[in-house]
């Protein structure tokens, strides 16, 4: 009986989200406020109807009702209850319900946050929301129905993929499609500015918060997504240039374009075509991803679930959805005249290298996620863009984005000299080459690529740290506000990321090699001794549980366990051990017993130094993001017209 | 206005590029098994139970058989046994069970209780034969024909619909199930 409310639940938001599609739109039209709240109400129902009908599939898991096929097919009567949450976005039907739920939770937030806006823009914003939401139940409704029953009713489940049972993928997905779905945010102000051809300046700065948000709750999520793939996929590596992989990078790419256009577009007015079209495509880019994961066009290690009649569904989604807007961007985006004019010298030209930069990026790792299908569908052959293509392109556009960083923190909007600017960096440029000359010396493994990177990373960290002790002992009226504070926090992070990212692959060491219970073997100058293994027997798997212990000099550092499971289902999956830490990682994984007894075994160890460095950038990243996106400023009421020409001193307070 | 239709232009090719894999992701899946129609592997394996009596691919050609990858450890293999002793039970063909990554006392007393519908079983406790069977997760079974050539694989539980609509065919094609 609970899953058909369920569906009903379902049913009905649908039917709310075509009424919030129109009614709104024609009130807007004509001045109708009361057609224009339906905008609200719609959203708060909505987003109750489905967190109803997500509680109804979360409880059919947790009382194990295996009567619903899909909750017979994720999970069985072994799995430990933590993964029965986490298993209801574990496949295709309950991930779409969830990427449902947290669009309507942002419609929602919308709806609660958007008491200064106009009446007319307000109720546009909802309607574009309103209308993505109705395409996107249809497609749930008709193609993947989380509901659906199974008749006869199994005795029991097949279980939950043992990859998905795991920690990180309770809070990796939620915390990706915040990110993904948040950008639905950003694409409705701007759809909905281009309606009622109200591109202006405090259209920006309304929906500079929100991007923020979204871009900072998509870095967690690839952050997050990224630790995983390092530990629990057990390879070492932490990013793979996967499909899906790229379907998130390409949104964050120009969600991070988005974040500095918006800046200029709201501080100088210029750009203002141009923050729209990023608006547009960074949440095509989203679409795209669901796209490309959802349909099984590209082969993938994560296709969990694809499959292609949904495919054709989700093109069409998205034809009608970016289509439709980047065709009314044609019809409606407002004329040349905008903004003020900038030097070929100024922190406007900088942000708009740093923007080409960004777009050029995103589109290399666009063609290079493509080409294979393109191959494919020229009958040319299949082929994989490995990461040779991606790692060199990317290095490539990274070493312009880095020299470049700093320059645009200190350079003045409008007009600034070569000289000033070169004076001001002085010390980040000596900060550099200490860096790059002490990673010479004391890592003499890192290669040109690490002591360029390092180099980099001081050189951006250095600015960022500079900057902000100027910024701080400016007039106490001057000083940095949390919009500026968040942005140096997030720039030092790209500093950390680029340490982690340069040094690790060069500095670290791994071995593949058999081993006998008794063997030692000295990596990195850490002596790893395996000690045999023996069963172990978990909730709904067994295993061959290794034990390592690890000396240094002598002395004990740490003792690792690494297991080899076989779940339930005959999944079998390598659990990695491993001891992390902030300069290195010691990292265990166990492979195929390699005979009969089980005396001996695959083994691979890693010794990874500065990994964490990549998380920790990233994690600073996301908390400059959310941080920024408190700012004062974007508490004020509209009412009170910020229109002025900026001053020298509030552009000073003004982040990039 | 024609500089503005560029984002939509550029669009609309990626769109009938996506709707171009699409079709063939569609064709993807209609590929089978790469080893249908081809000889079964070749594997020498222990009998359950009696690790002294050693079983070969060769031994089994002749007369076909549905081999039937199954554990102690797997839900499905239970749900899935009632169909494999009913057609055991038939006559249709003969099961032969091939008994992956199991310990032997688990499967033993797992075949005293559910009951043993195989002609044979043979214990690959390495799992070594299901991979070159291509087994990635019991159950899974395949259909091999009089001279040794697997004909239909079954990824998951057998049912009584793929009995009906695969084997049964097949196996009066052949003219003489014993």
């Amino acid at each position: 009986m609970l899953p058909e409310l369920g569906q009903i639940a379902l049913i009905g938001a649908l039917l709310i989200s075509l009424t919030m599609g129109t009614l709104p739109l024609i009130g807007a039209s004509n001045g109708n406020q009361k057609l224009m709240r339906v905008g609200q109400t719609g959203a708060i129902a909505q987003f109750f109807l489905i967190a109803f009908s997500f509680v109804i599939l979360t409880w059919a898991f947790v009382v194990q009702d295996f009567s619903v096929e899909y909750v017979a097919r994720n999970s069985n009567s072994l799995l430990p209850m933590q993964y029965r949450f986490s298993a209801v976005w574990g496949s295709h039907e309950g991930s779409l319900l969830l990427w449902e739920l947290i669009l309507c939770l942002w419609t929602f937030a919308v709806a609660i946050f958007s008491k200064k806006l106009p009446d007319d823009f307000r109720a546009r914003t909802l309607a574009v929301l309103g209308w993505i939401s109705a395409g996107f139940l249809l497609f749930v409704i008709f193609t993947s129905n989380p509901f659906g029953r199974l008749i006869p009713q199994a005795v029991d489940g097949l279980d939950l993929n043992p990859l998905l049972q795991d920690p990180g993928l309770i809070i990796h997905p939620p915390m990706l499609y915040m990110g993904y779905v948040g950008f639905s945010v950003s694409f409705a102000f701007a759809v909905a500015a281009l309606l009622g051809q109200q591109v202006t300046r405090e259209w920006v700065r309304w929906s500079r918060p929100w991007t923020h948000v979204a871009w900072a709750f998509l870095t967690l999520g690839i952050a997050l997504g990224s630790w995983w793939a390092y530990y629990e996929l057990g390879w070492g590596g932490w990013w793979f240039w996967d499909p899906v992989e790229n379907a998130s990078f390409m949104p964050w790419i120009i969600g991070t374009a988005l974040i500095h256009s918006q800046a200029v577009t709201e501080k100088r007015g210029t750009f203002r075509n141009w923050t729209l079209i990023l608006a547009i495509t960074a949440f095509s880019l989203c679409l795209l991803g669901t796209f490309l994961v959802r349909s099984g066009v590209l082969t993938s290690v994560h296709a969990f679930a694809s499959d292609p009649t949904r495919g054709v569904f989700i093109l069409t989604y998205l034809v009608v959805v970016v289509g439709g807007s980047l065709l009314l961007f044609a019809i409606r985006a407002p004329g040349m005249v905008q903004g003020s004019n900038f030097a070929g010298l100024s922190r406007e030209t900088l942000i708009l290298l740093n923007n080409l930069l960004l777009v050029v990026m995103a589109a290399m790792v666009l063609t290079g996620t493509l080409y294979p299908l393109l191959l494919d569908a020229l009958d040319a052959g299949k082929i994989s863009v490995g990461p040779p293509y991606f790692g060199t392109l990317f290095a490539l556009l990274l070493i312009p984005l880095a020299v470049l960083l700093p320059f645009g923190f200190y350079a003045r909007w409008q007009e600034d000299s070569l000289k000033r600017l070169l004076g001001e960096l002085r010390v980040p440029a000596f900060a550099a080459l200490v860096g790059g000359v002490a990673t010479y010396f004391l890592l003499p493994t890192a290669g040109g690529w690490g002591v360029a990177g390092v180099a980099g990373a001081f050189w951006i960290m250095a600015s960022c740290l500079r900057y902000y002790r100027e910024r701080m002992t400016a007039n106490p009226g001057q000083r940095p506000g949390r919009g500026e504070t968040g942005m140096i926090i997030a720039h030092f992070g790209v500093g950390l990321f680029l340490v982690g990212a340069s040094l690790t692959n060069p500095v670290s060491s791994e071995k593949h090699l058999r081993m006998v219970a008794g063997d030692s073997f000295e990596l990195a100058g850490y002596n790893f001794v395996f000690e045999g293994t023996r069963g172990v027997r978990g909730p709904n798997y067994v295993a061959d549980e290794g034990e390592f212990i690890v000396y240094k000099s002598g002395k004990r550092v740490t003792s690792l366990y690494p297991q080899k499971r076989r779940y339930s289902n005959g999944q079998v999956m390598t659990e990695a051990a491993l001891d992390p830490g902030l300069t290195r990682d010691l990292y265990v994984g166990l492979g195929e017993a390699l005979n009969e007894q089980g005396t001996a075994w695959a083994v691979r160890l890693y010794h990874k130094p500065f990994i964490r460095f990549i998380w920790i950038g990233a994690l600073l990243m996301m908390a400059g993001g959310f941080l920024a996106a408190t700012d004062r400023r974007y508490r004020r009421p509209v009412s009170q017209k910020a229109e002025t020409r900026p001053t020298d001193a509030n552009l000073a307070e003004a982040p990039a | 206005m024609i500089g503005r239709l560029v984002p939509v232009i550029l669009f609309l090719a990626l769109g009938v590029l996506l709707a171009v894999g699409l079709k063939i992701a569609d064709h993807k899946t209609e590929i089978p098994s790469p080893l249908i129609g081809k000889q079964m592997p070749e594997f020498t394996l222990p009998v359950l139970g009696q690790p002294e009596v050693m079983v070969s691919h060769e031994e089994l050609i002749g007369t076909p058989f549905l081999l039937n990858v199954w554990a102690s450890w797997c839900v499905t293999c239970r749900v899935e046994h009632p169909v494999i002793e009913e057609l055991a039970r038939s006559g249709l063909i003969r099961v032969v069970g091939l008994n992956y990554r199991d310990e032997e006392a688990d499967a033993q007393a797992w075949l005293a209780r559910f009951g043993n519908p195989y002609a044979l079983n043979i214990a690959d406790i390495t799992g070594r034969t299901a991979i070159d069977f291509g087994v990635y997760a019991a159950p899974e079974s395949f259909l091999v024909d009089p001279e040794g050539n697997i004909v239909f694989k079954q990824i998951g539980a057998v049912t009584p619909e793929v009995i009906e609509e695969e084997i049964v065919p097949r196996v009066r094609e052949w003219g003489k199930g014993p």
